[in-house]
């Protein structure tokens, strides 16, 4: 996979100017900690169906999401960034998925992975059971269709939420820029 | 023991089976009444030794529900498949969780999704469905949940 093009499209925001003795950095701060941000992302082991076997494959040697600033998987909402919702939500589960939300420490992202995480996808007609799309749970920005998504489609998303991220425009961000406005 | 050999020994079991075959395995239709000593023969018969019930579950074919019963034996490596139909509006039959200790929680499960009352079971209640699901079966055909179901 060629990922040249994503780092020249995100450089560093903001402009050095060089001097004899060392340089000048001009950039908004904002800026300089959304880019820190989008660059470390450590997601939550949080894994309901078999697109957390999708998961778990993007993690590991072949696709390798920690190449792009997905370090570690961490298995307590308390050190997580970003939660991925891989996989269906029943009834009984959304306590819980919304107690891991709450849990996280702000910043957070949610990317919600595959047709169940997404909408209920098979499980949207004649079910008892599962929730219809995790965002009635809890804010999505990110989606991911596919059932399950291959391991690149979820490497696309990944790199779809730091560019989100960088920009300012995640849920999470915007709630935090307008409080009032709530989601 | 071959299919042939699983027919002659279960029909001296017990002479009311029939048989169907065609599918993996062969399957055994009996009356839900003769279930519990039929079972205890199946488990304790040194010839049969059916040692390991791998799979219970039920059917719902809207006359009426069926009981299906994998059994395989780990020393032969015969393997049966047990139905029994069961009347849709009393689905009752003993249950098998003294003889193989796994159908406890299976049996707990047919129940809440298709309210079959295993008789003499120990401790039959709500397996995974939440409280106040007792009574309603939505793995029965007719189910209905007007809150939860989007109907196609």
């Amino acid at each position: 996979m060629d990922v040249k093009p994503d780092i020249q499209n995100n450089p560093f925001p903001g402009e050095v100017h060089p001097s004899p003795t060392g340089g000048v950095l001009v950039t908004a701060i904002d800026d300089v900690i959304n880019w820190a941000r989008s660059n470390s992302l450590w997601q939550l082991v949080f894994g309901t169906s078999c697109c957390a076997i999708e998961m778990m494959s993007t993690a590991s040697a072949k696709y390798d999401w920690s190449r792009f600033g997905f370090e570690v998987a961490r298995a307590t909402p308390r050190q997580a960034d970003v939660i991925i919702i891989a996989g269906t939500i029943v009834n009984k589960m959304a306590p819980v998925l919304k107690r891991l939300y709450d849990q996280m420490a702000d910043p957070k992202y949610v990317i919600a992975m595959g047709a169940c995480a997404t909408s209920g996808g098979p499980f949207f007609y004649n079910t008892y059971s599962v929730v219809k799309g995790a965002d009635h749970v809890i804010p999505v920005d990110v989606y991911i269709a596919g059932c399950p998504p291959r391991p690149e489609a979820l490497l696309h998303s990944l790199i779809c939420l730091q560019k989100k991220i960088r920009a300012g425009l995640t849920r999470e961000q915007i709630r935090m820029e307008k409080p009032e406005q709530s989601f | 023991m071959t299919n042939e050999d699983l027919k002659i020994k279960l029909s001296e079991l017990l002479p009311a089976v029939t048989f169907e075959e065609g599918g993996q395995w062969l399957n055994v239709n009996i009356e839900s009444t003769d279930w519990l000593p039929f079972a205890k023969q199946l488990r304790n018969s040194p010839a049969l030794n059916f040692d390991y019930l791998f799979c219970l579950t039920c059917v719902d074919w809207k006359t009426h529900l069926t009981m299906v019963y994998h059994l395989e034996s780990t020393t032969y490596r015969h393997t049966i498949v047990v139905k029994s139909k069961l009347d849709r509006n009393k689905p009752e039959i003993e249950t098998v969780s003294l003889i193989w200790r796994t159908a406890d929680f299976h049996e707990r499960e047919v129940y809440e999704l298709f309210g079959v009352k295993f008789l003499n079971h120990p401790d039959l209640r709500l397996l995974i469905l939440p409280d106040g699901w007792e009574g309603k079966n939505p793995l029965r055909k007719d189910f209905e949940d007007p809150v939860n179901m989007i109907k196609l």
